[in-house]
């Protein structure tokens, strides 16, 4: 649970963002950077693009149809284009998503087959599973039950098995759009508890809309805001400076309705 | 959870609907027993092991329907064998390769839903054409077998497509973000998914299948033999029920029974395919 | 997705095997035109529509190609069919969803799936043994449009009620439980929630039915009568075009081959426009 390191330079730089959904902008010239290892919080009401900002860094936005994207993207140093091996990119920016969504085969399985598919050996399938599934702190609970279906799993745990099966293939930066949102409030607690313990070791970007989340766990955050109906990054930087002075006035009266 | 709804009072209107409903089962209900019924009461009499066993004699007036069974089992085998590879790759070619509206899937779904219209005697027809005389196969199981293929493909690839695209889109976001191969993801996690949908399909294909008459009188003719290859002609059961009821003077008791047989035999086939879709689903949730 | 090698020859295995499913049709069609060529150069498409009478074995000077009578056959059949299975179809599918307790859903779609394998040669047995015998009771001579339309009902009511109802099961869980959520009574959430999606695929199901009705050739065979006339009463013998080609093609040779087959291609381009609707309106629907 190691504090991020403030002079290492971003894992992720990204330059005049923009998203269009069949001809029509919805988000607008994102300028941001990720620290290595630190959680960065996106925040902001629904609607301003945080949940397409996150598709488009692992190219999930090409799934949706008529979906362009502009703008530069910087992984490692590593300058992301149309070239880009997709295989690459989602082996080492793994996301997850606002509901649970297990694939409806066994506990194990669900592990096995990103396990199979990046090319990791037979034998080491059980040894790797169990580290990950020890590293979301699931082991214990579902080690008795590892080939049944996953769907027989509790909505928390099988939202930490899509965190577990995202970070079995070791990847630097997690994404996560509203992880919280569809669980109860202890499955929320525990969640929290993995997202502090893997700070460090993995740079997140999560998209929330609990300010209280965000606290607790952000220690960077990008406010985005909707300007003449597009989507756009209004502020940016360490949480405790954002969060106790606000540099923009939109941010401010956010903060201070959502607390009022 | 069961979404059951509370016993609430229905307005008139709802009541209206209720018992339109629950009448036109019943309606449905009565015209299969009804059906049913009349086969079971004339054919029943007729039926016999060596009915089963035997060979036809004196056009069908008395004997068996061994020979004709083996033909329409033959028939079948090469009707599905070369279908359901093709369904197959057309349904998640349509479902999963070119999604939605792009152009290509769209002609090709076109050109399935006529093939699905195609009467069946113009399959027959074409089927007699392209078979039997261009490819030389002449009046055999085989081109039988082929015709029906194409006959039954639109219903196959319908079906199973129905079936992939009611798996839920979360499955695809989340093999995408770990960026899974399509094979694995195909394989592994859609087909089983998507499986109640091939068995449908399946379902349907074989009842098409087997219920075709004018196609197969065209292709595989109608010789009562037992077929000795796959290039032998046969007749199948339909078209042995048709030429009793039609062309054998005094046959009709026979047809019957014969149809009996027949519809015994897809009742068969219909649990054989519901049990299957039970086993293909469940190893794969377990393992 | 990913740009794996097996991923790429899977890609191309599955659009050639598409593309050839796709291409079936224009084949059969190419075909049809080439052997109906003939006829359609001598005597022509227009003496099709205006001649009187439908005599084509006759030679040239006698030979008629009036084939009116019989179209009129076979769209009253098809209609007759329609008027009874699309009705009870699409509400038998909406009993299996609604009404029906769990258990009763499963044996209900397993009968109407037994009754969807029904050869279509079995139902012409028990109309010509059965039902033709009990509407002469009423009016000779028995075998006639209404039991022809009856029989062919019957026959496409199943498949109807089976689309319609996969049509109904398209709708995602999602929905339903937020309707459930909000109290929504059951047949509110029919129309509201249900009908909207399950449109495209229940104008499907109503056009391929009505194109399988079209095309049925061994029922109407068997139970129509088969005299060429354009019916005074639902009572009256009929001949559909499909009846006509299954009952000649066996004897005829020549320019009475090639006539057959345009009864084919006025079918097949019935079928084309049935179908190019239920694509155009699923489509649009879904859309919407």
């Amino acid at each position: 649970m190691s504090a991020p390191d403030p002079q290492a330079p971003p894992v992720l730089e990204v330059r005049g963002l923009s998203i269009g959904y069949g001809g029509k902008c919805v988000l607008d010239g994102v300028d941001l950077d990720v620290r290595k290892g630190a959680v960065t919080a996106l925040i902001g009401p629904s609607g301003c693009g945080k949940t397409s900002f996150l598709m488009s860094l692992n190219r999930l936005t090409e799934l949706v149809p008529r979906c362009s994207v502009a703008g530069r993207v910087r992984l490692g140093g590593r300058e992301l284009d149309a070239a880009t091996d997709t295989r690459w990119l989602r082996r080492r920016i793994g996301m997850v998503f606002q509901r649970p969504t297990p694939f409806p085969v066994s506990v194990a399985r669900n592990l096995h087959l990103p396990l199979r598919d990046s090319g990791c050996p037979r034998s080491e399938l059980r040894a790797r599973t169990e580290a990950v599934l020890r590293r979301v702190g699931l082991w214990d609970e579902v080690a008795g039950r590892i080939d049944s279906p996953a769907d027989t799993l509790s909505g928390g745990q099988q939202q930490r098995l899509c965190i577990a099966r995202a970070l079995v293939l070791e990847p630097e930066i997690l994404l996560m759009d509203e992880p919280c949102s569809a669980l109860d409030p202890l499955s929320t607690r525990r969640i929290e508890e993995l997202i502090r313990s893997l700070r460090g070791t993995v740079t997140m970007v999560i998209v929330t809309h609990n300010l209280g989340q965000a606290r607790r766990l952000a220690d960077d955050v990008a406010v985005f805001w909707s300007r003449g109906g597009r989507g756009a990054l209004i502020e940016s930087g360490p949480a405790k400076g954002v969060f106790s002075a606000p540099a923009h006035p939109d941010t401010a009266a956010y903060l201070e309705g959502l607390q009022g | 959870m069961p979404v059951r709804d509370e016993r609430r009072a229905e307005s008139p209107g709802e009541l209206v609907l209720t018992v339109l409903a629950c009448g036109s089962a019943v309606v449905v209900f009565a015209v299969f027993a009804w059906i049913v019924g009349d086969i079971v009461r004339h054919g029943a009499s007729e039926i016999s092991w060596s009915f089963l066993v035997d060979p036809p004699s004196r056009a069908g007036r008395a004997g068996g329907i061994s020979s004709v069974i083996v033909s329409t089992l033959e028939i079948l085998l090469v009707c599905l064998g070369v279908a359901v590879p093709i369904g197959v790759g057309a349904a998640l070619f349509l479902a999963e390769v070119a999604r939605g509206g792009r152009f290509a899937g769209r002609l090709v779904r076109a050109g399935l839903d006529v093939l699905a219209g195609v009467p069946s005697i113009v399959s027959g027809l074409f089927g007699n054409a392209f078979f039997c005389v261009t490819l030389g196969l002449g009046f055999s199981i085989l081109s039988g077998g082929l015709t029906l293929a194409c006959m039954v493909l639109p219903l196959l690839t319908r079906s199973l497509e129905l079936g992939l695209r009611s798996v839920p889109d979360d499955y695809r976001m989340a093999a995408a973000a770990l960026d899974l191969s399509s094979t694995r993801f195909f394989a592994q996690i859609l087909l089983p998914a998507a499986a109640p949908g091939l068995a449908a399909g399946l379902l349907l294909g074989i009842g098409r299948a087997m219920a075709e008459t004018a196609a197969l009188i065209l292709t595989s003719g109608s010789v009562d033999r037992m077929p000795g290859s796959l290039l032998d002609s046969g007749r199948a059961l339909s078209v042995h029920v048709y030429e009793l009821a039609m062309n054998v003077p005094g046959g009709e008791a026979r047809a019957y029974a014969t149809a009996l047989v027949l519809v015994l035999l897809l009742v068969a086939i219909n649990l054989l395919s519901n049990t299957m879709v039970h086993r293909l689903v469940s190893p794969r949730v377990s393992a | 997705m990913s740009r794996s090698f097996p991923d790429a020859i899977l890609v191309r295995v599955l659009r050639l095997l598409a593309f050839l499913s796709g291409c079936i049709v224009l084949f059969v069609f190419l075909h049809l035109v080439l052997e109906a060529w003939p006829a359609l150069e001598t005597p022509g498409l227009r003496r099709f529509l205006t001649d009187d009478a439908w005599r084509p074995a006759g030679g040239p000077p006698d030979a008629r190609y009036g084939f009116a009578p019989m179209v009129v056959g076979s769209l009253a059949a098809t209609l007759g069919a329609m008027l009874l299975a699309a009705p009870l179809g699409f509400c038998s599918a909406v009993f299996c969803h609604q009404c029906a307790p769990p258990r009763l859903r499963g044996a209900y779609r397993r009968i109407v799936e037994l009754l969807a394998g029904i050869p279509s040669v079995v139902y012409g047995l028990w109309g010509l043994v059965t039902l033709a015998p009990l509407v002469r009771a009423i009016e000779p001579p028995g075998p006639s449009l209404l039991t022809g339309s009856l029989v062919l009902g019957l026959m496409i009511l199943p498949t109807v009620a089976l689309l319609a109802d996969a049509a109904f099961a398209s709708v995602p869980r999602a929905q339903l439980q937020a309707a459930a959520a909000v109290s929504l009574s059951r047949w509110r959430t029919l129309l509201a929630v249900h009908l909207p999606q399950a449109r495209p695929g229940l104008w499907g199901a109503l056009l391929l039915g009505t194109a399988r009705a079209l095309g049925e050739t061994m029922a109407v065979l068997m139970v129509c009568g088969n005299v060429i006339q354009v019916p005074k009463s639902v009572f009256n013998p009929v001949r559909t075009l499909t009846a006509d080609i299954a009952l000649e093609l066996g004897y005829a040779t020549g320019t009475h081959r090639s006539a057959l087959f345009v009864l084919w291609l006025f079918l097949m381009g019935a079928v084309v426009v049935l179908v190019a609707a239920a694509e155009l309106l699923g489509s649009n629907r879904a859309r919407a």
